[in-house]
């Protein structure tokens, strides 16, 4: 059997709701675990716009959205948070009762914790693989046709063909080149986004006939029940050419999907979680949801409403948490008790 | 105001009209054309925005940047017309405009 994790609180996304989150609840001696499907802390704003600057920051004239995540990671150090990434939350049960609520959360990678309240803060859903528009490409996926490495082994002695211009095209064919019969890397044009010492390795191998190098887009793929047989290369000059292939990798990036956030038993209008404004509870007492994933009268999908709205649901998940504690509202600056918990005093 | 004809992936067009300074993607937004997702609202960071510009028009709306290129390798049968439409500027030379909408974004 699986050990199960027991803490406070799940935090299901490592968005800057979620990581805020860590600190206010830290703030009331709440210890939280947070789950992402990412293999990193920052949702939206290292996934899409790392580089970019928001100017609406309170405090910061400008932040680049890498930056805002660095700082805040920074902030919530002293409270010591788990992280399990790379893994989706799949499943929510809800134990316990309304007035004493408990949870199991489950994730696709087989971990279990359990938990007196859960913070969804899954911002617009998992980020997920996009997925090319080939007709009949869903046939093949799972076992043919793969958005991830999960094991180098299923693509031994293949012909692989992987498609896409940025690092994660360019490292899979570099460390799939070894393992695999024959790579052919397809991109729609000869310019490439990933690292130039991969773009020069990549073109190396190209140079000395060890893979293959394709300018153009798949069009068509072939097979024989879910096993892939052959794709359908469109060249950017017309020419169309048939390549022999067991293994199919597309790397178009990643798109925002509700996923399993749907089956959680919670109430949802039009793929967000309603809350109340006072506690940003959800339907189910004990459940939160804070941050771009939830609507309310108002709702702005901004940064520092996620902030808010983090500030507010620590105080109830307290009384989940500690049922018999008052609370008494303190000041960072002033409470001793407060800066012996953030390690300055 | 300019106006800008918006084709979808079964040939039925819809004309809207676009304020000068705005982007194209916001002129569609505004109108809720259908297969226009625009899911980063104009930052160049989702390719959802991807149109193809009527040949008789490419040379006004000009080529996209390589900032733009990069991001069209996530958008899905590219052509040497694409273009991520919240990086066109509508102008007034730009009256009349013709693009045309792939049927999936992302
Ligand atoms: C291009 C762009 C520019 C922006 N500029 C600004 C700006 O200037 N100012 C501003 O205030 N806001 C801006 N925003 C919006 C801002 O980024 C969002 O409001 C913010 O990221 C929401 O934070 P969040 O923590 O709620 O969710 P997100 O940042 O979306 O993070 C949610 C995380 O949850 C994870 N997740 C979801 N479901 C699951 C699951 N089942 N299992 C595991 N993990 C899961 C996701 O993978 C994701 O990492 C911008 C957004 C974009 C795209
Ligand atoms: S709206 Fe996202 S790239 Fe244009």
């Amino acid at each position: 059997m699986t050990d199960i994790i027991a803490t406070d609180v799940v935090i299901v996304g490592a968005g800057p709701a979620g990581l805020f989150a860590v600190f206010e609840l830290g703030l009331l001696d709440i210890k939280a675990h947070l789950i992402d499907i990412l293999p990193r802390a920052g949702g939206q704003c290292s996934e899409l716009y790392p580089e970019k600057p928001i100017y609406d920051i309170p405090g910061f004239p400008i932040v680049t959205g890498q930056g805002l995540v660095d700082n805040l990671m920074k902030q919530i150090e002293p409270f010591h948070p788990t992280f399990h990434f790379g893994e989706m939350v799949e499943a929510v049960e809800t134990l316990g009762t309304p007035e004493r609520p408990a949870f199991r959360v489950k994730t696709d990678a087989g971990k279990v914790f359990e938990c007196k309240a859960v913070l969804v803060a899954a911002g617009g859903g998992s980020f997920q693989p996009k997925k090319p528009p080939i007709a009949g490409i869903d046939k093949f996926e799972g076992t043919s046709v793969h958005y991830a490495v999960r094991r180098m082994e299923d693509f031994r002695d293949r012909n692989v063909m992987i498609v896409g211009g940025g690092d994660s095209a360019l490292d899979w064919t570099l460390n799939l080149h070894p393992f695999a019969k024959r790579i052919t890397l397809v991109h729609r044009r000869d310019d490439f986004r990933g690292a130039p010492h991969s773009v020069n390795a990549m073109r190396e191998l190209v140079a000395s006939g060890k893979m293959d190098l394709m300018i153009g887009q798949v069009a068509a793929l072939a097979g024989e029940g879910a096993d892939l047989t052959a794709a359908t290369v469109k060249l950017n000059d017309g020419a169309t050419r048939d390549v022999a292939i067991e293994r199919l990798m597309p790397f178009f990036g990643l798109t925002m999907k509700l996923g399993p956030i749907a089956d959680w038993g919670l109430n949802l209008h039009e793929n967000l979680v309603p809350v109340d404004t006072e506690k940003f509870e959800t339907s189910t007492p004990g459940v939160f949801a804070v941050g771009d994933i939830n609507t309310y009268p108002g709702k702005l999908k901004l940064i520092l409403s996620g902030f808010h709205e983090v500030a507010l649901a620590a105080q109830r998940v307290h009384r989940y948490v500690y049922p018999d504690k008052k609370l008494t509202f303190q000041y960072t600056t002033s409470s001793t008790n407060l800066q012996k918990k953030l390690g300055v005093n | 105001m300019p106006k800008i004809t918006f084709v979808d992936s079964e040939g039925r067009a819809r004309t809207v009209e676009a304020e000068i300074g705005s982007t194209v993607m916001e002129a569609a937004i505004r109108d809720s054309i259908p297969e226009i997702l625009a899911e980063c609202g104009g930052a160049c960071a989702c390719a959802t925005c991807h149109v193809y510009v009527d040949d008789a028009w490419i040379g006004k709306t000009g080529k996209a940047t390589p900032m733009e290129e990069d991001m069209l390798d996530f958008a899905f049968d590219v052509r040497p017309t694409s273009r991520l439409c919240c990086q066109i500027k509508v102008s007034a030379d730009l009256d009349g405009l013709v693009v045309r909408t792939p049927g999936k974004q992302g």
